[in-house]
């Protein structure tokens, strides 16, 4: 597979910044950084950084399975991440979620047929000082209201 | 940037540069003492360095709070092996979000005390765990680490000390069971965040089996004013056994919610009061976490007279834990937070321990049948048996985590489960919906 300079630049720093034979350790940064530029993580992926790493295919797929950022199938151009966890909700982080489903039309890991907005209920993200918070791709937004929400998706669709 | 204004009853120690232009740059922080604890500890004995840990009680500020000196001195620095200064950054436990501040406004610190770390136990390589949602901390940091080695901050023979150390950062994933140490250690070597049973203890046998100090972000970043202005200097801004400041986020029903650095002692109402500017809306405290929802929750009348410290918060039969302050208005649906605690637990427990996977999933499943209405009297004592059957019986403390804010809710709030019951509506808010991850 080929990648951007940038990405293989990337892979070439965290394959050297593990002691000798431990390699593998670049594995699931690798995985992350290469998913953020195809937007996914294909077959061939697997098998590229199986190769890059020194283990199988079978034992990259193995570890990505239980990270709940790698994804296999293809998100939005935005993914739209909403905290409910006790500190949002406490600040109606549940309420925000649901005003997102009804704006966006659609529900917890799903995909505009656009393909341009993608939904997610996540747990803790960091920000519960400030909550409600949401995540757009890696952009923290705090103290979320469901207008101040609208603005937001409102300004990304116009971006496209 | 800072999220929220400071408070004028904060002591400022590890935060002391923050709001400062440039603060997170290697100029501002030599400007303002940046260094000097590393300058300071490159002419001590690794003993010295211990030792002044050790005055300091500087105790563990990720949530166990085991005491750091302590923790360096169980490094056996004779072994032939490489050793590993490992920082957690994965910060996850919900309503905790100081790493991040700690981070962002300062990186230098924190790699002063990674290096610091590294003489004190003769290691000579560092990583960074950084959870992967903070993509933009790990450009910080990079970008910090890049000037530190530009600048002979980082890389062979630093300021002429003769001691060379290398540090990376390492992004993580998503899994908030890689905050626990052992889990972190897999998941550094490329495997599934799953725990690691101990004995060997990091110490001895952590990351790629070498031993290793492994600490929380904000343990790290007391250190350079540990050996900066010494020890006893930093526990005499605490209490007996709880040394220094705490960085502490405020979240919930309050009037000011953020985060603050308190000294360690700090009264429990003042932080409401003063800091927080009160309850919202003029309402009543319910309940209390103190330090992120793995602590058992107390209530209002159990907080009275209560400090902010590690024996305060262990005599109430709670912990300090990170520092994440929960707080819940008289408003507040009990069962509701329980449910949405446990569904947390059940999404993050990793599978490998049975009592967790398990215990998790059908406490969720009860809880959500309770808050819809449809739970028996039974099943409020369930709650509490399941709870307990998973203390203690797992790998890592993530079953403790579930079990204890849950036992504790049953315990206390016996009377919201009740009201609960025979189909009646959730008294606290009407047609309440949660939907399930």
């Amino acid at each position: 597979m080929t990648f951007s300079p940038q990405l293989e630049a990337r892979f070439a720093k965290l394959l050297t910044s593990y002691p000798p034979g431990r390699q593998r350790s670049a594995m699931i940064p690798m995985l992350l950084y290469a998913q953020d530029e195809l937007g996914r993580i294909p077959d061939e992926l697997v098998a590229e950084v199986a190769r890059r790493v020194g283990v199988t295919p079978l034992q990259v797929d193995e570890v990505l399975s239980y990270y709940s950022m790698l994804h296999r199938k293809a998100l939005g151009k935005y993914h739209v991440q909403i905290c409910t966890n006790i500190s949002c909700l406490l600040r109606d982080g549940d309420k925000l979620w649901e005003h997102a489903c009804k704006k966006l039309g659609i529900g917890h890991k799903e995909v505009t047929a656009d393909g341009q907005f993608s939904l997610e209920e996540v747990e803790c993200i960091g920000a519960c000082s400030w909550a409600p918070a949401v995540q757009v791709n890696y952009d923290f937004h705090h103290f979320v209201t469901p207008e101040k929400l609208d603005g937001l998706l409102d300004s990304l669709r116009k971006k496209q | 940037m800072l999220y929220n204004e400071p408070s004028p009853l904060e002591t400022k120690v590890l935060s002391r540069r923050f709001g400062i232009p440039n603060s997170a740059s290697l100029n501002t922080y030599l400007a303002f003492d940046g260094y000097q604890g590393f300058q300071k500890a490159a002419r001590m004995k690794p003993d010295e360095i211990i030792a002044e840990v050790k005055a300091s009680n500087l105790r563990g500020r990720g949530g166990a709070g085991f005491p750091t000196g302590m923790k360096w001195s169980f490094v056996p620095r004779t072994s032939p092996k490489p050793k590993y200064i490992v920082v957690n950054a994965d910060e996850s436990e919900p309503g905790t979000c100081k790493d991040r501040v700690l981070i962002e406004n300062d990186p230098h610190q924190l790699i002063e005390g990674v290096l610091i770390a590294g003489l004190a136990v003769d290691s000579h390589t560092g990583y960074i765990y950084i959870r992967g949602e903070y993509r933009y901390l790990i450009e910080v940091m990079d970008k910090a680490i890049a000037e530190a080695y530009a600048n002979g901050w980082l890389g062979k023979n630093i300021q002429g000390t003769g001691f060379d150390f290398d540090l990376y950062t390492h992004s993580g994933a998503g899994a908030y069971e890689c905050g626990e140490e052992s889990a972190l250690l897999e998941s550094l070597e490329g495997k599934r965040g799953i725990p690691r049973i101990r004995p060997p203890f990091p110490a001895v046998a952590g990351a790629f089996q070498c031993p290793t100090v492994l600490n929380n972000v904000e343990t790290f970043c007391a250190v350079p004013a540990i050996l900066r202005d010494g020890g006893a200097a930093f526990a005499a801004l605490g209490i007996p056994k709880s040394g220094g400041t705490k960085m502490t986020c405020l979240t919930g029903h309050i009037n000011k919610p953020g985060v603050y650095e308190l000294k360690l002692g700090f009264p429990v109402k003042q932080m409401i009061e003063e800091v927080g500017g009160g309850i919202r809306n003029g309402k009543k405290m319910k309940a209390f976490i103190p330090g992120g929802s793995s602590c058992p929750v107390l209530t209002a009348a159990e907080v009275e007279g209560a400090t902010m410290d590690y024996d305060s918060m262990a005599q109430r039969k709670s912990m300090l834990g990170s520092g994440g302050v929960i707080v819940m208005d008289e408003d507040t649906c009990m069962v509701k937070a329980a449910l949405r605690i446990m569904r947390f637990y059940a999404h993050e427990s990793c599978g490998w321990c049975i009592p967790c996977r398990e215990g998790t999933t059908w406490l969720k499943k009860i809880l959500q049948r309770f808050h819809d209405g449809q739970g028996t009297r039974n099943d409020i004592n369930l709650i509490g048996d399941i709870s307990k059957n998973m203390l203690g019986r797992t790998f890592c403390p993530l079953g403790d985590a579930a079990a204890m804010p849950t036992i504790s809710i049953v315990e206390k709030f016996r009377h919201e489960f009740e009201d609960h019951l025979n189909g009646k509506p959730c008294p606290y808010e009407h047609a309440s919906h949660m939907v399930t991850v």
